[in-house]
């Protein structure tokens, strides 16, 4: 009986488990292996060169740049949208006419696919033709070259990301807040507690679980979603925007050094990890859940 | 403590009139029951009163200063929700002394009142609990607890016994009325539980559409309802109506006796047994008078078949008629004098 049961369980998760192993466990334990031998040249597999990958990236200043690049980029997108978009939540959920539209309105980017959005955006700061550029002229200021200067290039795709990603986030935090006791406010409210108070007090700490998805969410993004530099900038000018996942890409299909791809992925699935145990490990015996 | 006024309040919704032109007085130190069926607007009074909902007409007037127009913070009254509403985050001691800090005020007072309310009911090892982990009467000693520190001239309070069984609510109805005396709170109460409202109220306000239908100590409104909603509502089982046309004549349960013989003047039927209803102390027993329905009360068990047939009588002073088209009590109470027994209710402020 125990042991059909058994069975029936393991059979049951054998179809998740099939897929889970060949496209995730298998690839990443055959990255870790690659990440130790050399690139395969013409066919013949490389050879056992230990750490020297890792030490190689040590010294390679391009990486330095891209993963310090991702460090900016994680640590603007990441607040900014979670900001903007607890505030537009907080605003489409109180009792305004026509909200249902402007919930709406914030969802679009979320819905558009991330290559759309770059497209569009690449319309916007296009130099010449560009809207962004248009306006800062009809009001008698100077263009700029948004995705070509080195200083510009990054902040211009955060700008982007933080549009794209707000509205998604607004929608658990909006979710959190129709879920939320009338009561509790209301309790408030005879307390004399005042709108600063009531969010700080209630609001915020009530939600800090959906905070914290939100967070794991917006951070793995920050180092998952690189398809609008595709379309934007290719990483340039001088990988001045260049991204730890776009870097990876680069080198794999691009310049074909697979072994050093595998070595900067490896990077890339530590610090990953790292912010995950933090998250969970930390984070979460912070935050009360319901 | 406060006297509360509230001066023909009104409330619509689109075309649905929830309160009509409502107006009482609770005054100092008195315990006041909103009493009625769902949807007869208590809570939508309570909750004008409380600033969570604007009036569209009326005044409200707290010690003799308006406070129509002043948000729920401002009225400076404290409220008692059905749900408790504690902050799920914060701990017993902190959801207590929430309202204080708000308020700002000092550490010192902000403990001495937390030691004195806790102390009143029974939360002291459970201070640093979070709601979670606390029963729902403990719930429940909380959101009093925060009502009592906040000191505030008067206490409202919506349901706030029915989230709880039947034998914690019975308790807890017993204690809120003892703690409303010690502390000489103003308490408006809504309820729709008229077991509640007769217990602990010192008056109950019936309510019925919107509009009030009788205000009265409990035993007024026991004894001489002015219509037949108050006849039918108040009371368990309730007052039983004989149509006779133009009249309707009213008989309490426990008025009805089995017997034929009775001293006049009384009023004599013969009647068949529908069924029984065994309640421990008592039997309810409905019986079948020409074409009515009518419910008798008798004490202890007494099992009467169904068919049986059985003859009734009551005293003619124990009935009250009231007009079939207005639904208003006509003919005064026949003989007050059974009301002496009730009125052995000590008067207010009697120390």
């Amino acid at each position: 009986m125990n042991r059909t049961r058994q069975l029936h369980a393991w059979l049951l998760l054998l179809p998740a488990l099939a897929m889970l192993a060949a496209f995730t466990h298998i690839p990443v334990i055959s990255t870790l292996f690659n990440s130790f031998y050399e690139s395969p040249i013409a066919g013949k597999p490389g050879q056992f060169i230990g750490a020297d990958n890792f030490r190689f990236v040590l010294d390679d200043d391009i990486f330095w740049k891209v993963l310090w690049n991702n460090f900016w980029y994680a640590l603007i997108t990441v607040p900014a949208s979670i900001a903007l978009s607890l505030i537009m939540a907080i605003w489409v959920n109180s009792r305004l006419s026509g909200r249902a539209i402007i919930r709406l309105a914030y969802f679009t980017p979320t819905v558009l696919p991330m290559i759309a959005v770059a497209n569009i955006w690449l319309f916007f700061y296009t130099p010449e033709i560009g809207l962004i550029n248009n306006l800062l002229e009809a009001l008698g200021f100077e263009g700029q070259n948004w995705l070509g200067d080195p200083d510009l290039a990054l902040p211009s795709l955060m700008v982007m990301t933080i549009w794209k990603e707000a509205g998604f986030f607004m929608i658990f935090y909006l979710a959190a807040l129709q879920s939320m006791d009338t009561s509790l406010y209301e309790a408030a409210a005879i307390e004399n507690a005042g709108r600063w108070q009531t969010f700080k007090r209630i609001t915020w700490p009530l939600l800090m679980p959906t905070t914290l998805f939100i967070l794991i969410n917006a951070l793995i993004n920050a180092f998952k979603l690189v398809d609008h530099l595709f379309i934007l900038t290719k990483g340039g000018p001088n990988n001045a925007s260049n991204l730890l996942l776009y870097y990876i890409y680069e080198n794999a299909f691009s310049f074909f050094d697979t072994a050093y791809a595998a070595t900067l992925t490896s990077i890339l699935l530590f610090i990953l990890a790292l912010l995950a145990w933090f998250q969970f490990g930390f984070l979460d015996k912070k935050v009360h859940y319901r | 403590m406060g006297q509360l006024d509230v001066n023909s309040l009104s409330k619509f919704w689109d075309d649905f009139t929830a309160v009509d032109n409502v107006s009482f007085t609770v005054k100092s130190g008195e315990f006041v029951a909103l009493l009625g069926p769902s949807g007869c607007g208590k809570s939508t009074t309570l909750r004008m009163i409380a600033g969570l909902e604007m009036p569209d007409n009326g005044e409200l007037f707290l010690n003799g200063l308006p406070i129509t127009q002043m948000s729920p913070g401002q009225r400076g009254l404290t409220m008692v929700f059905q749900s408790y509403a504690l902050f799920p985050h914060l701990t017993v001691q902190e959801n207590i002394l929430f309202g204080l800090q708000v308020r700002k005020v000092h550490r010192e007072e902000r403990q001495r009142r937390l030691k004195f309310a806790v102390e009143l009911v029974d939360l002291g090892e459970h201070l640093h609990k979070k709601p979670s982990q606390l029963s729902g009467g403990q719930c429940q000693r909380v959101a009093l607890a925060r009502s009592i520190v906040s000191e505030a001239p008067l206490c409202l309070m919506d349901e706030p016994l029915s989230n709880l069984d039947a034998k914690l609510r019975g308790q807890m109805r017993t204690e809120l009325r003892a703690l409303q005396k010690k502390l000489g709170m103003t308490v408006l109460y809504v309820t729709h539980d008229q077991t509640e409202a007769m217990s602990m109220a010192d008056t109950i306000i019936l309510m019925n559409s919107g509009r009030i239908e009788q205000t009265g100590r409990p035993e007024q409104l026991y004894n001489q309802p002015e219509t037949t909603f108050v006849a039918e509502f108040i009371g368990s089982p309730p007052m039983n109506l004989i149509d006779h046309g133009k009249t309707l004549t009213g008989i309490r349960p426990e008025h009805i006796h089995i017997s034929s013989d009775s001293i006049p003047p009384s009023v004599h039927h013969t009647v068949t047994v529908v069924s029984c209803d065994y309640l421990g102390a008592d039997t309810v027993v409905q019986v079948r008078l020409d074409n009515h329905f009518l419910l008798v009360r008798v004490p202890g068990h007494q099992p009467l078949a169904s068919g049986r047939t059985l003859s009734i009588s009551w005293k003619k002073q124990n009935e009250l008629t009231f007009c079939s088209s207005r639904s208003q009590r006509i003919a005064p109470v026949q003989n007050l004098t059974f009301n002496n027994n009730h009125k052995a209710k000590e008067p207010e402020n009697a120390a």
